[in-house]
This record gives C-alpha cells, structure tokens and sequence, in this order.
C-alpha cells in the first residue's frame, strides 16, 4: 500500500513540476531557446505574490490574479527587449543572455527581500494542510490533488490554444517554419513576444504552488529549474506539450519511490530516470514531435 | 498603371552578387514570367519582392509607395504574396489549418478557405490531412491557395511545376488561368520556355542577376530566348 501511496504522491508531485516545466517546453518548442532563468522567473513570481500578500490580507490564490498580468508584461518585454536580438546571433546567446538573467533576478531578490527563507503556506490556509485520509497508509493531500488539477487545466487549455484558434495556429506555422510563416503575413517576432508572455506567466502560477508547497527564498530558482528541465527532456525535447506533464509526472514518482527506499535518494532517484532517458536509443518518451504538432 | 517598380535592384547572398542593378516595371493586370538558369537569381529576386530577402541596393516600389524595408508579413497586407519554391507547407499542420493559418492578414475579396477548395478541387478530400504526408501536385495546389487566401494585387509564384508529374503541371496550370483571367496581376518563374511563353504576356529573361532580355511573350522567338538564357549572345559579342 506504501508503493500505491508514492506512486499517487509521485503523480501529485509531477504535476507540480509539469507547470514549472509548461512554459521552458513552450519557449524550446517555438524558439529553440532554454530558458535558464525559467526557475527564476517562477520565484520571481512567488515574490510578487508575497509583495501583493503583504498589503492584501487574503489567500495566495487570489493574490496572484493581480501577479498574472504584471508577468505576461514582463514576459513580453524580455522577449522584445532582450531574447528578441540575442536570436539574431544564433542558438548559444539566447543560452548566455538567459544565464545572465537568472543572476540579475536572483541578485535583485537578494537586494529587495533579503536572502531569507519565507513560505506562503501559513497564508493558503487550510489547503496546505488537509488530506483525504482513504486508509491508514494512504492519505491524499488537497494541495496535491489542486496542483494536479491546475496543471492538467493549464496544459489542456493550452493544447487547446493551439490546436483551436488563431493565433495559437499561428504558433505552430512559426514553430515549424518561421521564414514562410512571415510569407503568410505572420509577424513572428509578436508571435515569439506572446508566447514568452505566456511561458512567464504560467511560471508564476508554478512559482505559486512553490511557495505553498514549502518555502523559497531569492536563490531557489536553479534547484527548481533542473526539475523542469528533466521533465522536458524525460517528455521528449521538443514532444508535445503534454508529454512534458507526462515526463514531470514520470520524474515525481522516481523521486517519491526513490523517497521511499532511502529519505536521501529522491533527487538522486529523480537524476538516474533523467539520465536513462537521455542513454536510451529514443532519448524522450515521445520523440522528435515538435510541441506543436 | 504600374502595380510594382524595381530601380536598380542588387541583391547579395554575403559577397556573391545573386542579381545586379535590376530594373522592372510590371503593371496592373499583367503576366510576366521569368526565365533563366538555375543560379540567375530568379528566386531571390522574388524573395526581395515579398520580402523575405533584404536588398542591399536599389528599391522596390508598390502601388506608388516605396516597400524596400517592409517587412514580409506587412507585405501580404499590402496585397503581396509568394508561392515559394518548393512550396514550404507547414508539415505538422493540415490543409485547412494551412489555409486558414495565412487568413490573419488578408485582405478583403472573393478567396476564402471555401472558394480556394473550389477552385482547386482535389483539395477538398484532403482537407483534414497533415500537409506533410501530400504528393508534390497536392502541396502546390495547397501552397498556391495559401497565397491566393491572402487576396493578392501580386501573386509571385517560384518554380510551380518544379518536381511536379507532367499531369499534375497540367492540374496547376489549369487552375492559374483561372486567376490570370480574373485580372490577378502575376510573376512567375517557370523553366519550361514553351509554357513560359504561352501563359505569359511578357517574358523577362535574366543570366546572372542581370536583365538580359524582356519582349512580349508571344513575339519573342524560342531561339531569341535560348539565346539570352545560356548568354550565347553575349559570349559572341565578347568573340567579335
């Protein structure tokens, strides 16, 4: 029964990396860019909503309503002011301009809040804490259960998006082809602005879910950047967006099971799956598939 | 009325010269066809003109105003539209979502996803399938309508029967002289000369990015335009 309860946390757990990993798979897919600040850019949003905390006295889940259009901005600036020319000059300066970002943001953090460790988890009240007792050794969380809900939300509306209307057409026609994509009266460059909007804001709500599910403070974005690093890669580089939720998923159970054997073994066990993944012949759950596919 | 002036027009693939100081005046109505060797520089002067190819000198002129630094997709707006080589569908995406996906800017008149499948009829049972997995002949159809979607002034059309079966030509050429004949004005680049010639009210012929010769379709010889095409012509004046 153990094992049935680590799998279902494992489960929990990997939607939770699913939409850390949402939108560092969207900006791969449609850019060829990795996003090394994406970890950054989700503790960045778990700062906002601690700032909007501080003078609102209500939960994280309202708090970050006012968060979302402020990092749809911030999003959309990065990518016009900052992403947008480093593309000109290849594929590996993205990669150094988003490195540098993540110190810029990490040291402003430092400079704004102090490095010390906060949660929001006191302010989410009881979802933090309950669980749905089913049998003495299998109890489900209700934080679990609501990070699980909003990621399979999140991915299928944007799966939806995609697949449904225009602009998300539009995604895909420059994701595939971004030369032909202008031919047909696609401006690409506001198309790549919209979905790093998007990619950051998705990253708040994941940077949320942080924040209540334990605690972070200005230098926790790198950890959490390799958790959704590995979810993209365990899904597929480049797979469909919901073979990204599917590889957090996969690395949330190795790392529950990995719990489970040894309390020291969960990132190393969640490390090993990655690193099979990356040895084995098809390198991804579901390979060479754009994300738009 | 002229719809499209290039004064002077180089255009550089880095230091080799694709097309040198290139001047063409095309009016409203009219069918020009280009004709000349691979490496001529008929391809990248088509890209120039919808503007996916920056030139680095001369300039482009479009219904009066000058587009030398308009960007591709802005062009499409004005009325601009290329068919390009090798037709460049967007694989992962079906027919219609191809279609539909060129809508965004398109300018008002008569082509919808409803008339483009009617004009082209073999479109209609692929209608769902992903573009990639198209013949040659279907992708053309399907790329042809993408542009004509956009309700071009100029429809620029690189290589259409490039790697197409004979029939399949015939198919396309068959569903152009529908456009031609509601007045589209219209460039193409087509290395059969005979049906160059016929389809064309004017024939522009260029060796080595320059213009070498130009004359109405039907008055110019086929000896006339082979000379200028392997530049025999000239090799004679420079012998003489």
């Amino acid at each position: 029964m153990t094992w049935v309860n680590d799998v279902i946390q494992g489960i929990m757990l990997g939607g939770f990396y699913g939409l850390l990993a949402c939108g560092l798979a969207l900006m791969f897919g449609l850019m060829r860019i990795i996003n090394l600040a994406h970890g950054d850019i989700a503790v960045l949003g778990a700062y906002l909503i601690y700032v909007v905390l501080e003078h609102w006295n209500t939960s994280p889940f309202v708090a970050i309503l006012p968060v979302l259009p402020v990092m749809l901005l911030l999003g959309y600036l990065l990518q016009r002011l900052l992403l947008e020319r480093s593309l000109r000059s290849g594929l590996l300066v993205p990669l150094l301009t988003t490195f540098g970002l993540s110190i810029v943001i990490q040291n402003l953090l430092q400079q704004g809040f102090s490095p010390d460790v906060r949660s929001l988890g006191a302010q989410a009240g009881s979802v933090a804490t309950a669980s749905w007792q089913v049998t003495s050794q299998l109890s489900i969380p209700a934080i679990g259960v609501l990070t699980l809900g909003v990621a399979v939300i999140i991915f299928g509306g944007l799966q939806l998006f995609l697949s449904r209307t225009q602009p998300g057409r539009q995604m895909r026609a420059t994701a595939q082809d971004p030369d032909t994509a202008e031919l047909v009266g696609i401006n690409s460059k506001a198309v790549y602005a919209r979905a790093t909007a998007i990619a950051v804001a998705i990253a708040a709500i994941g940077g949320m879910f942080l924040a209540i599910r334990s605690d972070f403070y200005p230098y926790s974005g790198p950890t959490y950047l390799i958790f959704a690093f590995e979810a993209v890669v365990i899904g597929g580089l480049g797979g469909s967006l919901w073979a990204t939720l599917l590889g957090g998923i996969v690395l949330g159970v190795a790392q529950t099971i990995g719990g489970q054997i040894n309390p020291e073994y969960p990132v190393l066990a969640g490390h090993l799956v990655f690193l099979l993944v990356l040895l084995s012949p098809r390198g991804g759950l579901v390979n060479l598939r754009r994300v738009t596919a | 009325m002229s719809l499209l002036t290039l004064e002077h027009l180089t255009l550089r693939h880095g230091l080799l010269e694709a097309v040198r100081d290139f001047s063409l005046t095309v009016g409203e109505g009219e069918t020009v066809a280009l004709v000349g060797a691979n490496g001529a520089g008929k391809t990248t002067l088509l890209r120039a003109i919808a503007g996916a190819h920056r030139p680095s000198g001369g300039a482009i002129g479009f219904d009066g105003s000058e587009i030398t630094r308009v960007p591709a997709y802005r062009r499409v707006q004005m009325g601009i539209a290329l068919v390009p080589e090798g037709r460049r569908l967007f694989p992962a995406l079906t027919v219609e979502e191809n279609l539909r996906v060129a809508m965004q800017r398109k300018r008002p008149g008569r082509w919808t996803v409803e008339s483009v499948i009617e004009a082209f009829p073999m479109l209609a049972r692929l209608r769902g399938r992903r573009a990639a997995t198209l013949s040659g002949g279907e992708q053309q159809a399907a790329a042809i309508g993408r542009a004509l979607i956009t309700n071009p002034r100029l429809l620029l059309l690189d290589e259409v029967s490039l790697g197409l079966a004979p029939l399949a030509v015939e198919d396309v050429y068959r569903s152009l002289a529908n456009v031609i004949a509601e007045g589209a004005t219209i460039i193409l680049d087509e290395q059969d000369l005979t049906r160059a010639a016929a389809v064309a009210d004017r024939v522009v012929c260029m060796l080595e990015g320059r213009l070498v010769l130009e004359g109405a379709g039907n008055e110019l010889t086929r000896e006339q335009i082979t000379e200028a095409y392997f530049g025999l012509r000239r090799t004679q004046e420079v012998d003489a």
